[in-house]
């Protein structure tokens, strides 16, 4: 008999301006079995995503398949009639994109969406495909499964439409799931989460799934076989159990080295103690801002309270927390895009003003921003030495060649190649683009960096890079980094202090390695559990802590009153919590914790 | 796109790999090039029109010159006679040489309307981009103004003012230009907003960069394509608004041709199977339909999705 999906010898090329072809997918075999989570796992261009979709019998424009076969139940898609392959689609062989939030359509209400493809293709009448959806709603462990269909996707949090979307691909109850990173851009929180249900919902439905994505740790929970793909060919295949703990291959091992160990406690880079330390060289003080036309004096939607921190020079700060903690926001503030409310920013000891265009042009030159979508934030429009050359006019006044020689160095302090100089942003991988967009914010010298993100949108391996350029840039030029990410793995890897947000308070600060030990604020002990492991079997363990338990599949809320954590926090005190401000606790050394708990009950 | 080396302290001999493969280049297909050539041609039509035409547009052809075919006895009428070596084209109601006023015709109507058009234009994303980008009173302002004179029929509003004021080739344009400034508003202004809130004018914006140059370097480069296609369609709608006028009477005053105009004046003669009123007609068709498929090859390149939300 034959497996479910069989992919032989499969060549996929790229047609080029002259008409020639380059290969994408280099004579790729593998087989699924029914029921059969198999991982395709490599950075992006390595063919991943285009050999998924071949599952459908479909490439992307500009691509062909030139050999090979995919053959579903021993029949060959890739030579169907587009008739027939319209058919497999979404009831065989269904597909999962990265981005639940762009798969909705915001007018129509949840259960008409997922209900949708089956009842159009009839195979169930709209009262039986409810029924299917209300209980896949209750297979992926959604909240309120009976009515959830009659909301609207911007009533659920990002994790549950990620979720639903789950729910709308095994609708129809196919063969064969098609997993397209479909947890990349969420929370490690929310991660979490998601994975959890998706592996029971798998299990549940005895479908079949291929997995893509380029985060090992993620594949370690979920995948039975692993595929580890470089360059549109195979480099290692086997089960999920040797190819982690026995990898073969270069590549695979460089994989792992990519993928950032959780943080342990203890764990801190103080390679940047020998700088300096009299004004810090930037401060904010009792900073509160927020969104939407002041209501009095309060703007519509407060997200930052009463933030103090300090960035001392030559130091990087590493700024956590989930999205809608307000990190973003906290960034904002410090380079003038969002006015504060009440508090201050001060530049080496001198306040600044609140909006960016009272600061000064040297003002504006040593903080920089450097912002989190390099492919956004580069202007297509402009060559890479236009793009590098204009803060170097601007702040510097650098002319012809002076200014030529000096975007020769950047690019060389940022390790490409002197080419680049003529070429548009749209020529570059995402990992270039990401180097461009930090040249452009140390062509001003600046002494301080704003980081947003800057690494969340990357691969593993290019993300691991941009890192290993960071901490080399300070060393040699001393800027001050704000690093901001939702990923405590990455910060701690780089940050010599951490300052925990959780909806807009700072609840935790300190010395990386302070922060990373015990005492813990639980946001920061819930933020460590769920840094994934590349261990088989830590998302089962992971969801046994008491902090999985209580914190895990809830949304950050603003709360006036109180603890914003209380709701999700396992040793809630009802009464205190809920009701007065944390207290902050110094516990020496400028490690400071926000809350109603006494120290000794910290240590447990 | 494989020359960079990753010099890190874990280096091992992978490179990062580029991104999908590199977009394709724009070329025009065969459609686009036909559409092409047949716009070059009429630009230079119209550029040497009156040059190389064999009489003047408003000359009414000599009696004398139409033979009976078979006999030295001259045609009674001189109107609407048809393909012949004296009139290539045929004549007119009046017995004007239809060649000659078609290559007349084009410098007036393709004339008018590239100057309505440019008007359109300066007037329409002058404004636009400034509503987008101070946003406010002003763009609320401009907004409600442009919404109110949207509102009228283009048709309408045209009557009433040639009406009022005259038919003149300057006022056919300051009107023309006018009324279609309002559509090329909005389209500047929906396009600027979208930039406008874009990272990398977040980023020029951080940097501390004044406005001027946000608009110039940031802004303009960013909406100059989808205009571009934006262009080619508005100035099809423009050729068909001044036909229409000249059709109705209100447009270019005879005797000097213009194409819409020809095509009205010229209807009686379909009952004889002229061809007088087709040879105008067919000059703005092809004008327009190679227009059009200049722009849909230019929109298919920018992702297909211009063309739909021009209209």
């Amino acid at each position: 008999m034959p497996e479910l999906l069989e992919v032989d010898k499969l060549r996929i090329e790229a047609r080029q301006d002259d008409g020639s072809l380059t290969p994408v997918v280099k004579g790729v075999s593998f087989h699924v079995a029914r029921g059969e989570v198999v991982a395709l796992i490599g950075e992006s261009g390595s063919g991943k995503t285009t050999i998924a979709l071949s599952a459908l019998g479909y490439t992307k424009p500009g691509l062909v398949f030139t050999g090979g076969e995919v053959r579903l139940d021993g029949r060959d898609i890739l030579s169907m009639r587009d008739e027939k392959k319209r058919l497999l689609r979404g009831r065989r062989v269904a597909y999962l994109a990265q981005s639940a939030a762009a798969a909705f359509n915001p007018a129509l209400t949840i259960g008409e969406q997922v209900t949708e493809s089956t009842v159009l293709n009839g195979q169930l009448s709209q009262l039986q495909a409810n029924q299917r959806a209300e209980s896949l709603y209750r297979a992926l462990e959604l909240p309120d499964p009976d009515r959830l269909g009659k909301r609207y996707p911007h009533q659920v949090s990002g994790g549950q439409l990620q979720r639903l979307m789950a729910a709308m691909a095994l609708c129809s109850k196919p063969d064969l799931l098609l997993l397209d990173e479909p947890t990349t851009a969420l929370d490690v929180t929310t991660q979490i989460e998601v994975l959890k249900s998706f592996k029971a919902v798998i299990r549940q439905e005895e479908s079949a799934a291929i997995y893509v994505t380029h985060d090992l740790s993620v594949v370690a929970q979920i995948a039975d076989r692993i595929i580890v793909l470089y360059a549109g060919s195979i480099k290692e295949y086997g089960t999920a159990e040797q190819v982690i703990s026995r990898s073969k291959h270069d590549y695979t091992r460089r994989l792992m080295t990519a993928v950032r160990p959780p943080p342990e406690a203890g764990q801190g880079d103080n390679s940047s103690n020998g700088h300096e330390r009299d004004v810090p060289a930037l401060e904010v003080q009792n900073i509160s801002a927020g969104y939407g036309k002041p209501r009095g004096r309060k703007p519509a939607l407060m997200v930052l309270r009463d933030v103090n921190m300090t960035i001392e020079r030559g130091h990087s700060v590493g700024v956590i927390g989930e999205s809608g903690c307000g990190k973003s926001t906290l960034a904002r503030v410090m380079s003038g895009l969002l006015p504060t409310r009440e508090g201050e920013v001060l530049l080496d000891g001198e306040s600044l003003q609140p909006d960016l265009k009272h600061r000064t042009r040297e003002q504006l030159r040593k903080v920089q921003f450097v912002f989190q979508m390099a492919d956004t934030a580069l202007n297509p429009h402009q060559r890479i030495d236009h793009i590098l050359g204009r803060p170097l006019e601007f702040y510097l006044g650098l002319k012809g060649g002076e200014k030529r020689q000096r975007i020769g160095e950047l690019l060389h302090m940022v390790e490409l190649p002197q080419e680049i100089a003529g070429r548009y942003p749209e020529a570059l991988s995402g990992g270039q683009k990401q180097r461009i967009n930090l040249a452009r914010s140390l062509a001003a010298k600046p002494e301080v960096l704003l980081c947003d993100e800057i690494i969340s949108s990357l691969d593993t391996i290019v993300g691991a890079n941009i890192i290993e350029l960071l901490k080399r840039l300070r060393k040699e030029t001393g800027v001050s980094f704000v690093f901001i990410s939702h990923d405590l793995s990455t910060v701690s890897s780089f940050a010599d202090e951490i300052v925990v947000l959780y909806a807009g308070r700072v609840v935790e600060q300190g010395r990386t390695d302070r922060v990373l030990s015990p005492p813990y604020h639980p946001y920061t002990r819930l933020l460590m559990a769920s840094v994934p492991e590349l261990r088989i079997g830590w998302l089962e363990e992971a969801m046994e802590t008491q902090e999985a338990k209580a914190g895990i599949d809830r949304v950050v809320k603003l709360t006036e009153t109180g603890c914003p954590f209380f709701d999700r926090c396992p040793l809630a005190i009802e009464g205190a919590c809920n009701r007065k401000i944390p207290p902050i606790r110094n516990l020496g050394d400028g490690h400071t914790i926000a809350c109603h708990l006494s120290e000794e009950a910290f240590v447990h | 796109m494989r020359e960079t080396s990753e010099k890190t302290e874990t280096s091992l001999p992978f490179e990062e790999l580029p991104d999908a493969p590199p977009r394709r280049r724009f070329r025009f297909s065969w459609s686009g090039k036909l559409g092409i050539c047949v716009v070059a041609m009429w630009l230079v039509l119209a550029g040497i029109g009156p040059f190389i035409s064999p009489y003047h547009e408003a000359d009414i052809l000599d009696e004398a010159l139409f033979i009976v075919p078979g006999s030295d006895n001259p045609y009674p009428e001189t109107d609407f006679q048809g393909i012949s070596k004296v009139a290539y084209l045929g004549t007119d109601y009046l017995g004007r040489d239809i060649m000659s006023r078609i290559l007349w015709g084009a410098r007036t109507t393709i004339g008018i309307t590239l100057a309505a058009t440019l008007l359109a234009y300066l007037v329409g994303v002058t404004l636009g981009i400034a509503a987008a980008v101070s946003g406010g009173i002003l763009d609320m302002g401009l907004s409600r103004v442009n919404d109110a004179f949207m509102s009228i029929p283009h048709i309408m509003m045209g009557l009433i003012v040639i009406a009022a004021v005259g038919s003149t080739i300057p006022i056919l344009i300051v009107l023309t230009g006018l009324i279609y400034a309002t559509s090329v508003f909005r389209i500047a202004r929906a396009l600027g907003l979208e930039v406008m809130v874009s990272d990398f004018v977040e980023a020029a914006r951080v940097r501390g960069e004044g406005l001027w140059w946000i608009i110039t370097r940031e802004i303009l480069p960013a909406v100059a394509m989808p205009l571009a296609t934006d262009f080619g369609l508005r100035f099809v709608w423009i050729i068909l608004f001044i036909s229409s006028l000249s059709f109705l009477g209100l447009g270019v005053q005879p005797p000097m041709s213009d194409w819409g105009s020809m095509v009205k004046e010229n209807l009686s003669g379909l009952p004889y199977g002229s061809i007088a009123p087709l040879v105008p007609a067919l000059s703005i068709a092809t004008l327009t339909i190679s227009i059009n498929m200049i722009v849909d090859d230019v929109s298919a390149h920018s992702g297909g999705k211009l063309a739909k939300r021009m209209i």
